[in-house]
């Protein structure tokens, strides 16, 4: 008697495994489909989960396609390398509300090396003063002192220093090698 | 061994759920904001501003400097009495950069009952991180 509820269970038990693998693969294959039909592409604003559907401005606006999608691309973020898109000047987005304003770049490199490990940091002012006035980070965010403001993966993680903007406008934190980029020994 | 072949399927679920999730949910587009202090109350929708589209025409220190827009969201107490004397959003919504106060439903587009935040992915699906 309990011989044969164990083989009943055990043959149940196969028979369930078999469903739900087959339910599995079958979710598995959907789920790959839309993946794969929203991966590397900009969503229209009414599928964003943003826009409400509803509001009539929303066909009068520009999609994130029609603007985005004839510069140069990009694997984070915006999928747009907003740096090249400026220096090819795909772009050229103004530097002043009004008026041709001189913009101050700055070619200089800042090496981090206390990176744990980690390759050293080399920030360039260059492409950052390209878009950036130097009291957006001076002296609030960032002391002018090399050195002085103590800079970490975490207070960047919780969006302060790099994490300002590194994460929410600018590439995000996954990539750690566009930061990283200078071997200890180089 | 039958089983284990099908045991083994099944740990695809969890990655395959993920997939979904990271599908279906919100996909706002990087960078994108919700700016909803008052709107709400004031018996409109939230704004949705969208750094894609104003980078292409501004630098960052247009807004971020000239204008005064703090680099955080939400922390710039931005009223439409404001906008229409001309400061913050109004420094151009004004009909000669860009479209006026009157087209209320082309910024007010978000969805109701959002809550001020900065949206858009940290996601990578690009070789950076490997």
């Amino acid at each position: 008697m309990r011989g044969s509820t164990i083989m009943w269970f055990a043959r149940d038990i196969n028979r369930i495994r078999r469903v739900f693998a087959g339910a599995g693969i079958a979710l598995l294959t959907v789920m790959f489909g839309v993946h794969l039909a929203y991966a590397g592409k900009w969503l229209p604003l009414n599928k964003d989960g943003l826009h409400d559907r509803r509001s009539p401005g929303l066909e009068l606006l520009q999609s994130p396609e029609a603007a985005l999608g004839s510069l140069p691309t990009d694997t984070a973020g915006n999928k747009v390398d907003w740096s090249r898109a400026m220096d090819e000047r795909l772009i050229k987005p103004r530097a002043a509300l009004a008026g041709d304003k001189t913009v101050q770049v700055l070619d200089l490199n800042i090496i981090m090396s206390d990176t744990a490990g980690h390759p050293n940091v080399l920030f360039p002012h260059k492409v950052h003063t390209q878009w950036l006035d130097c009291a957006n980070c001076h002296e609030s965010l960032f002391k002018s002192k090399t050195g002085a403001t103590p800079v970490s993966m975490g207070s960047i993680l919780r969006g302060e220093h790099c994490g300002v903007c590194h994460g929410a406008v600018a590439f995000p934190l996954t990539e750690c090698r566009r930061c990283h980029t200078l071997p200890h020994d180089s | 061994m039958q089983a284990t072949i099908h045991i083994t399927k099944l740990r695809l679920l969890p990655v395959a759920m993920l997939l979904l999730v990271g599908s279906a949910a919100v996909r706002a587009e990087f960078g994108d904001i919700v700016l909803n202090n008052v709107s709400e109350q004031q018996g409109m929708r939230p704004v949705i501003f969208q750094h894609w589209f104003h980078r292409i025409r501004f630098q960052c220190r247009v807004c971020h400097n000239e204008l005064k827009f703090e680099m955080r969201v939400g922390a710039t107490q931005v009223t439409m009495d404001q906008i229409s004397q001309g400061r913050f959003c109004g420094a151009c919504h004004n009909g000669e950069i860009a479209w006026t106060v009157e087209n209320c439903d082309l910024c007010h587009t978000g969805k109701p009952g959002l809550t001020t935040k900065i949206q858009g992915g940290h996601e990578t699906k690009g070789p950076g991180i490997w």
